[in-house]
């Protein structure tokens, strides 16, 4: 990581190499075949040539672009240099809520083919950094450590993942001159192709097209010879590792590529061969297993909640039923492929073959004969399987990565196997980390590569195996815990009133919001002229609650998103925030960056991060549209957190589109200091309570056509509330409640099973009455005595307020009047606490005692009447 | 046999008074609930379909209720959760989570709450939650990943609701409200408060969401249903292991009720209130002058149990001041007489008792005036007499103005009962001007 970063201090310089191939003399521009890079004071010279894998400067130092370079061309002064390019998606660049589909933990080096059209495809040619190795999509994923090595095995279009296609790659990567491009290899199996495109293969094996003529070679060589058994294609094969180039050892030589000598390669070779016994079976076991076999083994187990599934390892045993079926050519070709590509870590194969056998064992079943060839590697791989056992039980990833590492150095004592010290350091970073609840985004990466080892271990065994399903990857830190699900299912409504009020349930998503066509349209084409556009906007709506606005703004979002989907418009985030569901105002930035990009850090660290993302240019971003649900809590003295949330969308480079949204309509006024109001702008919706028409309306839409309610029902509920406050949510509510006391009074005489008028009456005066008159009515004798002293006393003194002393003269006199048992002073005072804990009267503070003003919660009419209906 | 059948049938009265103690006990004490409530049907049936159509169809609610303090609010809400749990589905499906709004008191705590009795911290690990706003976002989420059919519903108890509203933003009132309105994991949530203005208190965006259903509890109790209630409560039930002695107690009780004197005391309470816990505490009381030597309730036992009910706190207090202190406290009445209230200092009621001195001093002399400043500092611990503003330590002590904090009704009551007061002060008391 730090190579990149000290590289980009350097100067570097740029010309081109050669003469131009062509000139374009409408545009004026040549075109060249590759560029040479160099850095002042150094003698050495990058070259970079068409069709090559390229990084380009990114915001992200740690995370360059990746691009393959398909024209290099410019301007007659030769001043402008530019370069046409073929995007590639890092994984850190796909949203996470995309990542999903791929159904696995994704590499970190892994990066997808980009396909998307929102992309400028020309960059200055002054923004390469270097080239870059990658590797196409048969090679498997390296244990770890080799950083320089992209891989690509799917291809990305903003939606979805599918394999690569390779004559798309073919024509996008075209080079001029031929390139080396001979592919040899078989035709993908189009089951499994089919299979992978519908995202149910895990991981993806090297049917796509692959990009190494090396690789096609012996891919064909090994297709030819499957009537060869086993044993001889893995000797042939190990021959070949043996022999071949140390870009693929480098892989297994973790630290020291360059040191590497011929006495490790014989180190290799005498492990291979001890181990060769135990491969042959296993590569006969595989090879004699049909094709089919795999699709049947994958059994998906989703590991959501790690507690109720602790082994992450599931065998399926229809292997051993099939192992005496028909070999398939494929099959072979396949998992000997793999097993050569994989051969260079065959240790880590071992390791997975201990790690196997532990889950065997556990298992209690007689699954392979699988003969571990060193006694010495024995006592290891039981050991650490007894420890994987209890690993994989864990809660904690980290801790399975770290003792996978420790496996590894178990289970095989040859040194250039350990871990480099950079894996150390990253693990205990890891521990470190754990006790603090914020995450540097440094650390995010150093635990992905991490995590990822132990991902990879997995996927070996699936190499190996074809059994073994690595699932979805257990992500503790995201670990959201759910509400458990419940034993019995729930039951569903029985008759046409049930019916109705589930229908009438406010939480009942609507097919489509009625009366409010008007603000969708307009939210609609602000949302999408700024997606389109690429630009950024504030827009401020504003409305009582219970009128639609962030329903609305959620249907305007699904219907975009649909768009998108469509590609109709350029692919787009959603990301919405609640200021009533977070404890601070600057927790809105931590929950920002964490929806956006999965990340978690401190307020400030959040917002550094965000001021960073959205000011700095990017060539690809995709438009963000953010919803900021009740603004007004997002008010902090210094306005810091508005200010930002309405500034980013100026920013030249952002393409951010804030919704924001507050019951008053003067909030900008009211609270905002000039700055922040400025900023916000002048594009403003207000939704206007309901009327009756409308309510009556979204009751008829929403109950469609279940026959629930009388005509005259539906309109006196919506005309009282249209009345009240127009809040659409109290309206279903009245609803609702008219329909429980409607099945109430069916019970008792056979009405029309209708709600009516009487129920609806009901049903309001439940929610909307008062209280307080029936409670003074149901007070006891001196509690309503004291309320007749209070208002006499009140008339006496001509104020609304008394002390509690003046009153208590008062209530004596009425107590010899209406000839009761005059009460003592604490009884008084007693009476007048209960009576200012159901708030009929405010009362001061109870410690004052008979000094204590005394005051009416209801006007002293009501109070009247209240005691004469007595 | 036959032996042992009338050991059954006659136990010693000793042990059944044990025996009767442990039941009234559990009965006004333990707030035992009744086998069926009762004057709250109507209510009880309405809360009970509510809560079961959240357990059994997965839809969420919001409902409070208010009544005021002793009319039985929580033991409806208890009596509906009995009898919800009685049925198997909702028993294995429903999760309670109660909350207090005096336990509870900010947000903070009340999430931590949630997410103890929930049983959700397990889920990862024994991670101690860090901060709130990572609390919340937890449970949030939580929440949001049921939905109506799959998850199993949850049920919110907020006892003292009105206090929840008093937390910062009404966070958690909020984000429980507007779950219960939302396509989410299905929950019903059940406050109980006795102010009849909750709904007031709520902000316009919690008010919105909250689904305005209210269940109010205003006993109508009319006195001879409170006296038939005395009755019931007072009554043995069937299954005591005395017979005999169970009968002998009920018609014993019942000829209490019957008593005109214990009739009145009952009247009386009934007037100053309907709470029922008033009623269990007199009753209690009663029950404790219960003895094997006397086996049955006397009225008169009810006659002392209603005065120890209604004595006054404060005329109590003065019983047990000095005559110094008595006297100073005469010499605020009169200076309140004069003054028509206004707030007086040690200075004034010096001066006071030192004119009483001086016109009839048979059985007083004057005290030097530091002894006079304890005396009175004294008296304000004892709350009889408050600073008028907290502001002491500007001026000084002599000179800070105080009020009283008495009725002249307490100040005559107790000098009526004090012992050995002099008649010279008992006299000073009763004059018209000092």
């Amino acid at each position: 990581r730090m190579k990149y970063s000290s590289r980009l201090r350097i100067r570097r310089v740029y010309a081109w190499r050669g003469r131009h191939s062509s000139f374009n003399r409408k545009l004026k521009i040549y075109d060249y075949h590759s560029l040479a890079i160099s850095v002042e004071g150094l003698p050495r010279i990058t070259i970079i040539n068409i069709g090559q894998h390229i990084l380009i400067e990114s915001e992200d130092e740690d995370n360059p672009y990746v691009a393959k370079v398909v024209r290099l061309f410019g301007d007659e002064s030769g001043k402008q240099k530019k370069a046409t390019v073929q995007w590639f998606v890092r994984v850190s660049e796909v949203p996470p809520n995309k990542l999903k589909q791929l159904g696995r933990e994704p590499h970190p080096q892994e990066i997808f083919f980009y396909q998307g059209r929102s992309c400028d495809d020309e960059v200055n040619a002054e923004s390469i950094l270097r080239p870059v190795q990658h590797v196409d999509g048969a090679a498997p994923f390296p244990d770890d450590g080799d950083r320089d090595a992209l891989y690509v095995k799917l291809s990305w279009d903003s939606k979805n993942f599918q394999m690569v296609d390779s004559d798309l790659m073919d024509s996008a990567a075209a080079p001029p001159s031929s390139g080396p491009a001979c592919r040899a290899l078989p035709t993908p199996d189009p089951a499994v192709m089919r299979r992978v495109a519908s995202g149910e293969v895990r991981y993806s094996r090297a049917t796509a097209s692959a990009g190494k003529p090396c690789h096609a070679a012996e891919a064909e060589s090994l297709h030819s010879a499957t009537k060869l058994s086993a044993s001889k294609c893995l000797s042939a094969r190990r021959r070949n590792t043996t022999a071949r180039t140390p870009g693929v050892r480098k892989k297994l030589a973790l630290c020291s590529p360059e040191k590497k000598s011929m006495s490790r390669d014989d180190v290799l070779d005498q492990l291979l061969d001890e181990d060769l016994e135990s491969e042959v079976m296993l590569a006969q076991r595989l090879s004699s297993s049909p094709p089919h076999t795999l699709t049947l083994t994958h059994r998906l187990t989703p590991l959501r909640k790690p507690r109720m599934k602790p082994s992450t390892v599931i065998i399926n045993r229809l292997q051993i039923s099939e192992m005496d079926s028909p070999p398939s050519s494929i099959r072979v070709d396949d998992s000997t492929r793999i097993l050569k590509d994989e051969s260079t870590s065959l240790r880590l194969g071992l390791v997975s073959v201990s790690l196997f056998r532990a889950e065997v064992d556990h298992e209690d079943s007689p699954m392979l004969p699988v003969t571990t060839p060193r006694s010495s590697k024995r006592k290891s791989a039981c050991l650490s399987s007894s420890r994987i056992r209890k690993q994989l039980n864990l809660e904690e990833q980290q801790d399975v990565d770290s003792d996978a590492d420790d496996v590894d150095s178990d289970a095989d004592d040859a040194d250039e196997f350990l871990p480099s010290k950079k894996e150390l350091q990253s693990s205990s970073e890891e521990e470190e980390e754990e006790e603090e609840s914020v995450l540097d985004s440094e650390e995010v990466v150093n635990q992905r590569e991490s995590f990822f080892l132990y991902h990879h271990l997995k996927s070996v065994f699936f190499f190996l195996f074809g059994q073994i399903t690595p699932g979805t990857p257990r992500t503790p830190r995201r670990a959201t815990p759910s509400i458990p699900s419940r034993s019995l299912p729930a039951r569903q409504p029985a008759n046409v009133l049930e019916e109705a009020r589930t229908r009438l349930h406010v939480s009942a998503v609507p097919e489509s919001l009625p009366c409010r066509e008007q603000e969708f349209q307009d939210i609609y084409s602000f949302v999408e002229s700024k997606v389109m556009d690429g630009t950024g906007g504030c827009m401020y709506i504003s409305g009582v609650p219970g009128t639609g606005k962030t329903a609305t703004v959620h249907e305007v979002m699904r219907c975009l998103q649909h768009a998108a989907d469509e590609d109709e418009i350029p692919p787009f985030q959603f990301i919405e925030i609640n200021g009533m569901k977070m404890t601070d105002p600057h927790q809105a930035y931590v929950q920002i960056l964490q929806k956006l990009t999965g990340q978690k850090a401190t307020a400030d660290h959040a917002a550094a991060l965000l001021e960073k993302r959205f000011s700095n240019p990017a060539p690809r971003k995709e438009s963000t549209v953010l919803l900021v649900d009740e603004l007004d809590l997002l008010w902090t003295r210094k306005q810091n957190v508005m200010y930002n949330l309405f500034d980013w969308p100026t920013r030249r480079h952002a393409r951010l589109v804030v919704l924001t949204i507050a019951n008053t309509m003067d909030l900008p006024e009211r609270i905002m200091i000039n700055r922040v109001a400025s900023r916000l702008g002048l594009t403003r919706m207000s939704f206007q309570p309901y009327s009756f028409k409308q309510l009556q309306q979204i009751i008829t839409s929403r109950l469609n056509k279940v026959k629930a309610f009388e005509e005259d029902a539906l309109q006196l509920v919506s005309r009282k509330v249209a009345a009240l406050s127009g809040d659409a949510r109290r309206c279903l509510d009245i609803c609702r409640r008219a329909t429980e006391i409607c099945e109430h009074s069916a019970a008792d005489r056979s009405a029309t099973g209708l709600v009516a008028m009487s129920h609806v009456m009901e049903a309001l005066n439940e929610m909307f009455s008062s209280a307080y008159i029936n409670a003074i009515k149901c007070a006891s004798v001196q509690e309503q005595l004291l309320l007749r002293a209070i208002i006499a006393e009140f008339r006496r003194l001509g104020l609304e307020e008394a002390t509690f002393q003046q009153v208590f003269v008062q209530h004596q006199a009425l107590c010899r009047v209406e000839g009761l048992q005059p009460i003592s002073v604490s009884e008084g005072l007693a009476v007048c606490q209960r009576l200012g804990a159901c708030r009929i009267l405010l009362l001061e503070p109870s410690r004052l005692g008979v000094l204590q003003r005394v005051r009416l919660n209801v006007s002293q009419d009501d109070v009247v009447f209240a005691l004469k209906a007595d | 046999m036959s032996k042992r059948k009338v050991k059954d049938d006659h136990m010693p009265v000793g042990e059944c008074i044990t025996q009767v103690q442990e039941v009234f006990r559990e009965r006004f004490c333990c707030q035992k609930l009744p086998e069926q409530p009762e004057g709250v049907e109507s209510q009880h049936k309405h809360l009970l379909e509510l809560l079961k159509r959240t357990a059994v169809h997965g839809e969420s609610n919001s409902v409070l209720i208010v009544g005021p303090r002793g009319a039985g609010k929580t033991m409806l809400l208890k009596c509906v959760l009995r009898d919800l749990l009685e049925e198997k589905e909702v028993e294995k499906n429903l999760l309670q989570v109660h909350l207090n709004g005096l336990l509870q008191t900010d947000d903070r705590i009340a999430l931590k709450e949630i997410t103890r009795q929930l049983n959700l911290e397990n889920v990862v690990g024994d991670k101690v939650f860090g901060s709130f706003a990572e609390t919340l976002g937890f449970l949030l989420e939580a929440l949001k990943k049921g939905d109506r059919s799959s998850s199993r519903p949850v049920l919110f108890v907020l006892d003292e609701f009105d206090l929840f509203a008093h937390h910062k933003n009404q966070t958690l009132l909020y984000n429980l409200f507007d779950v219960s309105q939302s396509a989410q994991a299905p929950i019903a949530v059940v406050g109980v408060t006795c102010r009849l203005d909750v709904l007031e208190l709520l902000e316009k965006r919690v008010k919105s969401r909250f689904s305005h259903r209210q269940i109010h509890l205003l006993s109508s109790l009319t006195f001879p249903q409170y006296a038939e209630r005395v009755r019931t409560q007072l009554s043995l039930p069937d299954d005591f292991p005395d017979d005999k002695f169970a009968q002998d107690w009920n018609a014993s009780v019942k000829n209490l009720c019957e008593d005109k004197s214990v009739e009145e005391v009952l009247q009386r309470h009934f007037n100053s209130s309907k709470d029922y816990r008033m009623m269990h505490m007199l009753l209690m009381l009663c029950l404790s002058r219960v003895s094997v030597a006397k086996p049955n309730i006397k009225p008169a036992d009810v006659l002392e149990a209603s005065k120890m009910c209604f004595t006054d706190a404060k005329a109590n207090m003065l019983h047990g001041l000095s005559i110094l202190e008595l006297c100073l406290v005469i010499a605020m009445k009169h200076l309140n007489d004069v003054y028509e209230g206004e707030p007086f200092n040690l200075q004034m009621v010096h001066n006071e008792f030192k004119k009483f001195l001086h016109r009839k001093s048979s059985s007083m002399y004057n005290f030097e005036q530091p002894v006079i400043m304890k005396a009175f500092e004294h008296l304000q611990q004892l709350e009889l007499i408050r600073p008028v503003d907290s502001s002491s330590a500007k001026t000084q002590r002599e000179y800070q103005l105080m009020r009283l904090m008495l009725d002249h009704s307490q100040i005559m009551e107790a000098l009526q009962k004090y012992p050995q007061c002099p008649t010279d002060v008992k006299q000073w008391a009763m004059s018209a001007f000092g």
